[in-house]
């Protein structure tokens, strides 16, 4: 019974499928056959993403992004943009300088040198400010070399010798990167007390820290000037480090186009620091006289710290007193 | 002077990585670099389709733009070569490069950059043509030989193709037209800021 119902379900379907079969294939047969309907357009993904990725069989996984065109912004950036950003901000401040020197000339000891001294600097932290210093000034030139070199230097020198110097450069650029960035930390930890702004400070900035007109704003250690190259070198220090390393160590929390913007930032903050600077380095030399020796023998005259650092004199002159204070107690002889 | 170009008909790719591994043979890749690559994108979906992408060879290459040393340049072909000699590795053409194409070995104690390697579409570097210091440079100098990059001279279903850009354009031209229908020549917008018209 059950059988028979099998066999004539069967019979049936067979029938069904002969009959239908030539009414599904010319169904089908007026259509073309499009294989291009569903495939990816290239234009589409690029305006999706602004990168085209897809997956590959070789184990380098980078290599399966296929396109990219952010490339070509970047190339503007550095090639255009840099340039401008880098040429304004450091003949500028050169020129800047210059034409301050020329007009202000150098800040004087108004009152003369008094002959005794105040220590301002021990040698750890002159020591901790010089190793900083020659690291910046050999990351600045070699920094400088990759983004001027090609138009400055190569000219003069040819190809290979600019190649052979660049290459150095690199690897000098790369390892004292090690040094500056602790000599950062350290600035930062050593100098930190004495920079954070109080309100001395507004009075400082609003009478001009003294170096427009003659007159001496009272300052502690650090006046608002100072203050403010600390926090360029902490921060904009820090900022250099940070990108110098993610683009150092290519892929390792980055892709391409976070190595573009990377190297924006790394390329501006740069040359921003170099222009900062070159007026820290005036100021401290030929800018001011007295102020050099404060971090070459590590002490200034009197007179220079009272016309500049005032309150820090002041303080200076009070831990002196204490310090003696207790000693009182040995003199007593009668 | 002919105008040398790469043309990947996706429609044709069929992923089988050959161009890959005739590259890496031909001109002796070093371990860990791969000057062509083919990558498949929305792979196992409908209208998927593969691509074998290296150096495009572009014209005004951003490579060569930003190199802080000018060791990139473009021979009469329009081939994009680079000296090994000048090259200082600092990774540049690499944030430039619209395809990936620009790679640097592994070297030193701590991972540093050497000296960049790419595609050189088997036209060697600025050595003497065919000598032996060219070729543990750069690889093979087929070009020299009046040979074509050895990738697209064994594409299986001659989906890559190699040559002069006219002529690929045209035969590439003559395929959609006859089959119907293409996805286009990938890469040269970005590479050459042209497209052909099918």
């Amino acid at each position: 019974m059950l059988t028979k119902h099998i066999r004539l379900l069967a019979a049936a379907l067979a029938v069904a499928f002969v009959v239908a079969m030539p009414v599904s294939l010319s169904a089908q047969q007026p259509t073309v056959v499009d294989p291009n309907a569903d495939a990816v357009k290239e234009q589409q993904l690029l305006q999706e993403l602004n990168k085209i990725q897809g997956r590959g069989s070789i184990p380098d996984v980078k290599s399966y992004t296929i396109e990219q065109p952010a490339g070509r912004e970047w190339r503007q950036f550095h090639q255009v943009t840099l340039h401008w950003i880098g040429g304004i901000a450091v003949l500028g401040m050169l020129l800047l300088l210059v034409a301050f020197y020329l007009i202000r000339g150098m800040v004087r000891i108004e009152s003369g040198r008094s002959g005794r001294t105040l220590v301002r600097f021990n040698a750890f932290e002159r020591g901790v400010h010089w190793m900083t210093a020659t690291c910046f000034i050999v990351l600045a030139v070699t920094g400088l070399n990759i983004t001027f070199g090609k138009e400055l230097l190569l000219p003069l020198i040819g190809p290979e010798a600019f190649s052979t110097w660049s290459q150095w450069a690199k690897y000098a650029h790369n390892y004292i990167s090690f040094p500056f960035t602790i000599g950062v930390v350290v600035i930062f930890l050593m100098w930190l007390a004495g920079n954070i702004p109080n309100r001395v400070d507004v009075e400082w900035l609003k009478e001009g820290g003294g170096i427009v007109g003659h007159k001496h704003p009272p300052a502690y250690r650090f006046n608002a000037g100072q203050k403010m190259v600390y926090w360029i070198v902490v921060l904009g220090g820090g900022i250099v480090a940070a990108t110098g390393y993610l683009l150092m160590f290519p892929f390792y929390g980055t892709d391409i186009t976070g190595m573009q913007i990377v190297q924006v930032i790394h390329g501006v903050v740069a040359v921003l620091f170099v222009a900062v600077m070159l007026a820290h380095i005036y100021i401290g030399t030929i800018g001011m006289e007295g102020a050099v020796e404060a971090m070459w023998d590590g002490t200034v005259d009197l007179n220079w710290a009272k016309e500049h650092h005032s309150l820090w004199v002041e303080q200076e002159m009070h831990k002196d007193e204490t310090a003696r204070s207790p000693r009182p107690a040995a003199t007593p002889a009668e | 002077m002919a105008r040398m170009k790469f043309l990947c008909d996706a429609d044709r790719c069929i992923e089988c990585n050959a161009c890959v591994t005739a590259c890496k043979n031909e001109n002796e890749v070093p371990w860990g670099i791969n000057r062509r690559r083919v990558v498949t994108i929305n792979d196992g979906k409908p209208g998927e389709r593969s691509v074998s992408m290296a150096c495009m060879h572009c014209t005004d290459a951003p490579c060569a733009a930003v190199c802080p040393v000018n060791c990139i340049y473009t021979t009469a072909d329009a081939v994009v070569l680079h000296s090994k000699d000048l090259c200082i590795g600092c990774g540049y053409c690499f944030y430039a490069c619209p395809f990936g194409a620009p790679q640097y070995p592994r070297v030193g104690n701590f991972g540093s950059r050497g000296k960049m390697d790419k595609c050189t579409y088997c036209a060697g570097g600025p050595e003497t043509d065919g000598s032996e210091a060219e070729f543990v440079k750069y690889g093979a100098n087929r070009l020299a030989e009046g040979k074509l990059p050895l990738c697209a001279e064994m594409c299986s279903t001659k989906s890559l193709l190699a040559g002069d850009g006219e002529i690929i354009a045209q035969i590439y031209k003559e395929r959609v037209a006859k089959r119907g229908y293409g996805s286009g020549a990938w890469g040269w917008q970005t590479a050459y800021r042209e497209t052909i018209a099918t």
